[in-house]
């Protein structure tokens, strides 16, 4: 009783049926929705693998950017240290030949003042040696004049006089 | 596999006890119809009536004894006579028309055959039976409910764009993709996979909704579409003709000359191998067919317990097993979709699989 008849044994009418409606079905959807369906599923899919590729890609480039920005900031340090050093270089540098050269000046003035100085002094002595000669010719006449008794001791003397004068003024 | 076993625990649970009284009750049914008499119940006729195919769509008895049914319409064919077309209405409660009849007893109990004038069965060729059936009503209900859930799912595609999926697109989309990721492409490749997956979607809806529109009571669902064997035979031939229209060189060689079979065993080895080809499907066929069906007749089974028991006391527990036995067919309605599924995928997988090159 519990095994019936048409429990087990397939009808002709069912698998027709059954036939016609899943085929329609088939035709069908695969047409008008699994192709669609399928279709979007993979657009976006494909949306979502390129939007995390390029992702990943923007990111590499930021980290090469990142670098870059490092090793120009390094380089922009370095050449601010550099530009320093060269100023201070500079700076000493400058420093050092205006001390050099006000030193030169210096010397310079001192030199000349030195040698007016000594050409002051010549010319004093120049004046004075022609002042006492001209004293001593004075003096002379004078004793020439009042006792002239030896004229060549007299010259002796004179020549003497003025020898000695002319030592001790050099 | 564990499903199975809780299965069989049920099935001996309940089917062993009552099976007494039913035997019982058919007997003292035969012998005695009287109206009077309070008519036993017949619970394995019940049953049976209600997982079997009918032209007529029954929803209940009144207390008169007068039956409130859905007729549908009866389409036969006769070799003599061409196409008939009328209500089953005509044919209910043994009535004939046009010179048919429901057969009530015989080898052809339950299908329509030609009767003389005084109703008795005429020993000639069965009129081809194309009948819209309760099965095939169902069927039909489920296909309307699917042909329009995918159509609005392709247009909600459509209309949103590439955007997150919601609604409608939330629910059914990881299923797709289900079957596509994990019966499609590890079954069959990826690159051969695209070709049957419309075949593969279809087949695992079809299967689906109607298994899940098979647990609902209420008319027009609970017929028990994938638990019939017509059905299921057209799915696992459908497989099948797939399989082998799909089949590559590697397939057949394998069939007709399996490598490594020394040439003598070839004239056994042949039939083993095309009885393999049909038993495939074959399998498919019955599984699902049992399983749908177990899983109806005990649901049934506890619900007549009810009236085996003739005490509205045990309603309460048939209620409470019914619908454990509800939740685990809501499983099953899945589970069975994706073996049958699956199946199909490995099979179409095993006779489009390239040779390995060694």
């Amino acid at each position: 009783m519990l095994l019936s008849t048409s429990l087990a044994s397939p009808a002709i009418g069912t698998i027709f049926w059954t036939t016609f409606i899943f085929l329609l079905l088939l035709v069908l959807l695969r047409r008008y929705a699994w192709g669609p369906i399928m279709k979007a599923i993979k657009a976006r899919e494909d949306m979502i693998r390129n939007a995390l590729e390029s992702a990943e890609r923007a990111r590499e480039e930021m980290k090469v950017l990142q670098s870059d920005n490092e090793a120009i900031l390094l380089k922009a340090r370095e050449e601010r240290d550099k530009i320093l050093r060269d100023a201070r270089h500079a700076h000493d540098r400058m420093m050092a030949e205006a001390k050099e050269k006000s030193q030169a000046e210096a010397d310079a003035m001192v030199k000349r003042a030195k040698e007016l100085i000594e050409r002051e002094k010549i010319t004093a002595i120049t004046e004075v040696k022609q002042e006492v000669a001209r004293l001593a010719i004075e003096v002379a006449s004078k004793v020439v004049s009042q006792t002239l008794k030896s004229d060549a001791e007299q010259q002796k003397l004179i020549g003497r006089y003025i020898n000695e004068i002319e030592a001790k003024s050099n | 596999m564990k499903v199975r076993v809780v299965y069989l625990l049920i099935i001996l649970l309940v089917t062993v006890p009552t099976a007494f009284p039913l035997l019982a009750a058919g007997e003292k049914a035969e012998g005695d119809k009287s109206p009077d008499a309070k008519e036993e119940f017949d619970a394995s006729t019940f049953i049976i009536e209600h997982v079997t195919d009918s032209h007529e769509w029954h929803l209940w008895t009144k207390k008169d004894g007068s039956h409130v049914a859905v007729y549908l319409p009866v389409i036969l064919y006769d070799r003599s006579s061409g196409f008939h077309f009328f209500s089953s209405r005509n044919l209910a409660h043994g009535h004939s028309h046009d010179g048919f009849a429901v057969a009530h007893e015989g080898e052809n109990e339950g299908r329509i055959v030609k009767v003389d004038a005084e109703g008795h069965e005429v020993e000639t060729a069965l009129p081809l039976d194309f009948s819209i059936t309760k099965t095939v009503f169902g069927m039909l209900v489920a296909a309307v409910i699917f042909a329009w859930l995918m159509l609005s799912l392709a247009h909600s595609y459509k209309k949103a764009g590439i955007s997150a999926p919601k609604g409608l697109m939330g629910f059914l989309e990881p299923i797709i993709l289900f079957i596509r990721d994990d019966v499609a492409i590890p079954n069959i490749g990826e690159k051969k996979y695209q070709r049957f997956m419309p075949y593969l979607l279809t087949a695992f809806f079809f299967i689906l909704i109607n298994n899940l529109l098979g647990l609902i009571p209420i008319f027009p669902f609970g017929a028990n579409v994938t638990g019939n064997i017509s059905v299921t035979f057209v799915l696992a031939t459908f497989t099948f003709l797939i399989t082998q229209f799909s089949a590559n060189k590697t397939h057949w060689r394998h069939v007709f000359a399996a490598p490594g079979v020394p040439l003598w065993l070839l004239p056994v080895m042949i039939p083993i191998e095309l009885i393999g080809l049909i038993s495939k499907p074959f399998a498919l066929m019955i599984r699902l067919f049992a399983n749908i069906t177990a899983g109806h007749i005990i649901v049934l089974s506890l619900v007549t317990l009810i009236f085996i028991f003739d005490t509205i006391a045990v309603a309460p527990v048939s209620i409470g097993f019914v619908l454990f036995m509800d939740c685990i067919e809501l499983l099953v309605a899945f589970l069975q979709a994706y073996v049958f599924t699956l199946l199909s995928a490995l099979f179409i997988g095993m006779a489009t699989h390239e040779e390995e090159h060694h």
